[in-house]
């Protein structure tokens, strides 16, 4: 650092002050409207995007527990939340806040009741299960008018407040970053990363791995049911095809794309995807509008083939760990 | 006097193949016992059983007067055992020192919440299992390469922060899977050395698999010997060494 011993800048203090920066001049300019409501829409989706990646990232990332499943819980997120919002007549701002808190609990609850069976098989069998899993979901949301006509099934659900804006995804997706870097940067880190690492040894150093799987495995899925139940407030409109297995598999390409266990990689990459696919359907003439899916696969394998370890290949930008990690 | 483990009849079969067969053993505090064999005799699934990797087929653990067979792994190194592998199985890509506090997170009574919120519990926790670590990576010689990742450590290092890190916990039994393997002369004996000084400095009682004759020979004071399961004999290490029944265990017989 430039700085001499005097005067020592912490580098994290100057981090979250740009990112604070950044928050009010973005923030202005959606005010001002230099920003349209569509870009608008894009920044806060990315931002949705990177919550639920950093949650399956402390899953497959941090835990090493493959889950082809995210997606379900990021639409039992969404779906929860958008009851709990419909069904309160009151209006607040607090009304978000309390739906997305539900829309966490619900997935984090399922996740845990999902998780203590699936969780003691490994790798690729996990997947499978998971993936399972997804799959019931995702025709229960398509027969969910049967049970709560609200819910709208096949059809979709329709009728949410647009209660999502920029500010709220900002705070949310500000909190998930700390929360997960602070997680991983303790003994609770250390001991999910080491089931990870070589999960026998783990228990022979006194690593209950069953119990962290899972807590590492329930807070992830809560991760995507915020970003789930403000996917929900951002869209006003729930599809069940919009939480299908396919949806899985982007959000871990976004975790891999990143580098599994990184945040920063994660929120590179998080929103990086949302602005190409969108940013793409703006550059691209409306005659070669079909090449979107060409070139974005072609994105894919260029990072894979020279960053195959993903963008951030596992580390962290200086800002994001404590004091002892960083290096000079 | 009293005895620390006490390993009673114990076998495991894996389908048709028994592993380890009426098998047992005691050990007194202090002890630095030797367990050696030929490959296959069955010594690694012995540290396996006792550690709760492998539960038994039939037979009993005590260690401290408490049955562990049927504990978890976790449960068994929080009682007080600690191990090494054969093959090093480090967390590769954690630090040295966080392969070393992984090790003594158990002991912390900071939870979930206070990692999330940075609580004064979580900072003085973090410091005291820190130094902690450190200490045990001087001990062991490894205090400048805390920083580094375990894989990118030189081999004989890898082994003895695999040490380090079984020792965070104050274990009372150690069991060292052929610790010496793969070194060179002047390695195995600093090896040996160093097993001596954290007996005394830990107040261990050792169990230790090896195949260097020189190591075990050299610092056991008890030698148990195993073939295709069983124990085939035990005593001093002269006595062992000159036992007919181990010459053929490891030679074969004699004009056969």
């Amino acid at each position: 650092m430039a700085a001499g011993n005097k005067l020592r800048v912490d580098i994290g203090t100057v981090a979250l002050l740009i990112v604070l920066g950044l928050f009010a001049v973005l923030g202005f300019l959606i005010v001002s409207g230099v920003i349209n409501p569509y870009v608008h829409t894009i920044l806060c989706y990315a931002g949705i995007v990177v919550i639920s990646a950093l949650g399956l990232n402390l899953i497959y990332g941090y835990t090493g527990q493959f889950s082809l499943g995210h997606a379900a819980f990021y639409g039992i997120g969404g779906y929860t939340a958008a009851l709990v919002t419909r069904s309160i007549a009151a209006q607040g701002w607090w009304v978000l806040p309390l739906g997305l808190l539900a829309g966490a609990l619900t997935a984090g609850a399922i996740a845990l009741l999902i998780g203590l069976p699936i969780l003691r098989l490994k790798s690729d069998y996990l997947g499978i299960a998971t993936l399972g899993f997804g799959m019931i979901i995702n025709v229960l949301f398509k027969n969910s008018d049967k049970l709560i006509k609200a819910m709208g099934g096949a059809a979709g659900m329709r009728g949410i407040e647009r209660l999502t804006t920029f500010p709220w995804v900002f705070i949310f997706c500000l909190g998930a970053v700390i929360v997960l870097r602070n997680l991983v940067f303790s003994g609770v880190g250390r001991a999910l990363i080491s089931i990870r690492e070589d999960e026998l040894a783990a228990e022979a150093v006194g690593v209950n791995a069953t119990s962290y799987k899972t807590l590492g495995f329930v807070i992830g899925c809560m991760f995507a049911g915020v970003a789930g139940g403000l996917y929900a407030h951002l869209y006003t409109y729930l599809n069940p095809d919009n939480f299908d297995f396919l949806k899985s598999i982007d959000v871990l390409l976004i975790v891999v794309i990143g580098g599994l266990g990184s945040i920063s990689g994660t929120i590179i990459a998080g929103a990086g995807w949302a602005f190409l696919l969108e940013g793409l359907r703006v550059i691209l003439p409306s005659a070669v509008q079909e090449w979107r899916m060409v070139v974005y696969p072609l994105v894919l394998i260029v990072i894979m083939l020279f960053r195959s370890n993903g963008i951030m290949g596992g580390s962290e930008f200086n800002f994001l760990k404590p004091q002892e990690y960083r290096r000079r | 006097m009293s005895v620390l483990l006490e390993i009673k009849g114990l076998t495991k079969t894996f389908g048709g193949l028994v592993a380890v067969k009426d098998f047992s053993l005691t050990l007194e505090p202090g002890a630095l016992t030797g367990l050696i064999g030929p490959n296959g005799a069955g010594k690694t699934t012995v540290f396996n059983l006792i550690t709760g990797m492998i539960t038994p087929s039939s037979g009993s653990i005590v260690f401290a007067g408490r049955p562990v067979v049927g504990l978890k792994p976790y449960q068994i190194y929080r009682l007080g055992i600690g191990r090494t592998f054969q093959n090093i199985r480090l967390f590769k890509g954690l630090s040295v020192l966080d392969n070393v506090r992984v090790a003594y997170h158990h002991r912390g009574n900071a939870g979930l919440f206070d990692a999330i919120i940075r609580t004064r519990r979580f900072y003085s926790e973090e410091k005291m299992i820190t130094e902690k670590a450190r200490e045990l990576l001087s001990i062991l010689g490894l205090e400048t390469r805390e920083k580094d990742m375990a894989q990118n450590l030189p081999y004989g290092e890898q082994r003895r922060l695999e040490i380090a890190r079984a020792l965070i916990a104050e274990p009372k039994i150690l069991l060292l899977d052929e610790p010496a393997a793969g070194m060179n002369p002047a390695e195995v004996g600093r090896m040996m050395d160093l097993i001596l000084f954290i007996q005394d400095r830990f107040k261990l009682t050792i169990l230790l698999i090896e195949h260097q004759m020189k190591v075990v020979m050299g610092i056991c004071r008890w030698v148990v010997v195993m073939d295709f399961g069983e124990l085939i004999a035990q005593g001093v290490p002269t006595e062992v060494q000159n036992n007919p029944k181990v010459i053929e265990a490891y030679l074969g017989k004699s004009g056969g």
